[in-house]
């Protein structure tokens, strides 16, 4: 097994491949990351052949780790650094029980954080990664953690994948290439390419955020913008979240808090620049 | 490879983990995880100095042990409250038996589904009482169906449409086809009642029914977790004066004497647990086989010794239906029915 050991803010991982290339390309994309605390990785997630053939007779790659899911659709060995990454995501959110995982990208700014939850698709990652380069710094693209106990956001800054159009926007706007993963064409979510969070935003991996403001983005749409109820926002908060049902009351509590205390919307926006002034717009207003 | 033997070692000599180096603590995490044995190890664990990170892995084990037994605390309560109208009280069985019983076996292990033993003849009104009361069948295929009810020691699974729970009704504890045939009219006769309503296994037959569930009963997947649960019965109930007589004559009792002698040496040679030598016997040149099956994971915790496991998994077929109904079972099987 060819392996990588980094930390990504609380969470230390081991991933190990069967084959070299992933963890290559995995090394180059995480450049600059630290170690595990005291050397020890806590979670283990690995990628390797579905079938003994497999590694060599037309490789496919499946997806595994200390937790895995049943019939996970195997994946072409070209897409192998993919492959990696959602199975370190795989463990995350099935095996955290530390932290309340929220399916959201997060921002911070004078140490509040504006938390966009949101599904594939509806643009949260492209903003988040606008955001990071614009005077935020980005503390997640996939998961924020909430501390069960203080309520603050914990910042995750995993690489970030930028999807079919943004993977341009976002070249345009970053001179530095080597933050960039390879081009991987006709993914299962299409045309993909990881970008690497700058170098405050890994710095700055341990330093937590007050929530601030929940702002739930939508793609795709002329702009327009409501505001979302306590209630509702409860249970978007529980549906985006792969472990509140495990937390068991824990998770019940932090959830409640953050739909108590912090204030949310919804904005729909045809572009990124139009979704970027909308943030920019709601946080003027909320005092950010 | 056998690095599960790390996992064991941990859990029968807890202050063996201090000399761990860190890529060692990353591979008994991972293997822990694999055999089920996290959260187990975590409290197994629990007093000893150890390194921050592996700490904090361990009390996220423990939380998640601790909501998981409350969920089977809650499961039983739901079932005590369908069946106690009609009369039947459940016997627990496995996890569920080993939480409410507060049972060293029960301290942060997983439990799965309820699993419940009833009287024979009640089992049509347990299975009537428990669909009205929102239990759905998980397996519908006729062929399943028909399979359960002529040939197995237990109703097709149930589950519950709104919690998503699953329910195993038990009237015996291993299938009419399977080559031992324990004696389940007993196993009921001399259950102990814990609690208004609630009965489980007396020690000597919960032992038996552990035995039953570790070699008689599946290819041992999860082997390793089902050995540790007899080590830690077999040290509380070894206490008792009488405990090993009693052991022996249930064994002979439920057809299980070789199976049960089996048992105790290979939680002897993996866990060191103290056991009766009359009860035991001598090892066989075959117990060597057993432990590198429950042992078989490498440092990754990915399962290894492919033909071992092969070995066992047509081992659990041979030994749980005759030649021909085995046979015609797979046949129907490899169909698609």
């Amino acid at each position: 097994m060819h392996a990588l050991h980094l930390r990504v803010g609380p969470i230390s991982f081991r991933v190990g491949s069967a084959w070299r290339s992933p963890i290559a390309a995995l090394r180059l994309l995480y450049a600059g990351y630290p170690q595990p605390d005291e050397g020890i990785a806590t979670v283990t997630a690995r990628i390797g052949p579905p079938m003994p053939w497999r590694r060599w007779i037309r490789a496919q790659v499946a997806i595994a780790g200390d937790h895995s899911l049943p019939d996970t659709v195997p994946m072409a060995l070209r897409h192998g650094l993919l492959a990696a990454e959602m199975a370190m995501n795989m463990q995350v959110a099935l095996g955290e029980r530390r932290y309340l995982l929220l399916h959201a990208a997060a921002v911070e700014r004078g140490g509040k954080a504006v938390i966009l939850p949101g599904e594939s698709g509806s643009g949260k990652s492209t903003l988040a990664a606008l955001l990071g380069e614009s005077g935020w710094r980005l503390m997640a693209d996939e998961f924020v953690l909430i501390d069960l106990v203080s309520g603050l956001a914990r910042p995750f800054p995993r690489a970030i994948s930028l999807k079919n159009s943004a993977i341009a926007e976002m070249e345009s706007r970053i001179g530095d290439p080597t933050r960039f993963g390879p081009h991987l064409a006709d993914t299962p979510k299409g045309a993909l390419r990881h970008l690497r969070p700058n170098a405050e935003a890994i710095a700055r991996m341990d330093e937590p955020a007050r929530p601030a403001l929940i702002l739930f983005p939508s793609f795709g749409f002329d702009p327009a913008s409501d505001g979302v109820s306590r209630s509702e926002l409860f249970m978007r908060l529980t549906e985006g979240s792969t472990n509140y049902v495990a937390l068991g009351q824990a998770g019940f509590e932090a959830t409640l808090r953050l739909a108590e205390t912090v204030p949310a919307a919804r904005f729909a926006y045809p572009n990124s620049a139009t979704g970027v002034a909308i943030v920019e717009q709601f946080c003027a207003e909320a005092g950010l | 490879m056998m690095s599960a033997r790390r996992v064991a070692t941990a859990l029968a000599d807890p202050v063996s983990v201090l000399s761990l180096a860190p890529d060692q603590w990353t591979e008994l995490l991972a293997i822990a995880r694999a055999e089920r044995l996290d959260g187990s190890l975590a409290y197994r664990l629990a007093d000893l100095p150890l390194p921050a990170p592996v700490a904090q892995a361990l009390d996220e084990a423990r939380a998640q042990a601790e909501f998981g037994r409350t969920q089977a605390l809650w499961e039983v309560e739901m079932a005590r409250r369908v069946l106690a109208p009609i009369g039947i009280v459940p016997i627990l069985l496995k996890g569920s038996a080993f939480a409410f019983a507060s049972l060293p076996a029960g301290v942060g292990r997983l439990v799965g589904d309820l699993d419940i033993l009833v009287p024979r003849h009640r089992l049509d009104d347990a299975e009537a009482a428990l669909l009205a009361a929102g239990f759905e069948w998980a397996k519908t295929s006729a062929y399943d169906q028909a399979y359960y009810r002529r040939w197995m020691h237990e109703l097709p699974p149930l589950v519950h449409a709104d919690r998503g729970s699953m329910i195993d009704v038990h009237h015996s504890i291993l299938p009419p086809t399977a080559r031992p045939s324990p004696n389940a009219a007993a196993l009921i006769a001399d259950s102990v009642e814990i609690a208004a309503g609630i009965r489980i296994l007396n020690p000597a037959d919960m032992i038996v029914h552990a035995v039953t569930h570790l070699l008689a009963d599946g290819d041992m997947a999860g082997g390793l977790r089902n050995l540790w649960d007899i080590d830690r019965l077999l040290r509380l109930f070894a206490s008792t004066a009488d405990f090993w007589t009693m052991l022996g004559e249930r064994a002979v009792l439920h057809d299980m004497r070789e199976p049960v002698a089996l048992a105790l040496r290979l939680a002897d040679h993996i866990f060191a647990t103290p056991v009766e030598p009359r009860l035991a016997g001598y090892d066989r040149l075959r117990d060597g086989l057993y432990v590198r099956r429950l042992l078989a994971r490498d440092g990754w915790g990915r399962p290894t010794r492919p033909f071992t496991r092969l070995a066992f998994y047509v081992r659990s077929h041979w030994i749980r239906m005759p030649p021909l109904m085995l046979a015609r079972h797979l046949w129907t099987k490899a169909r698609g029915v």
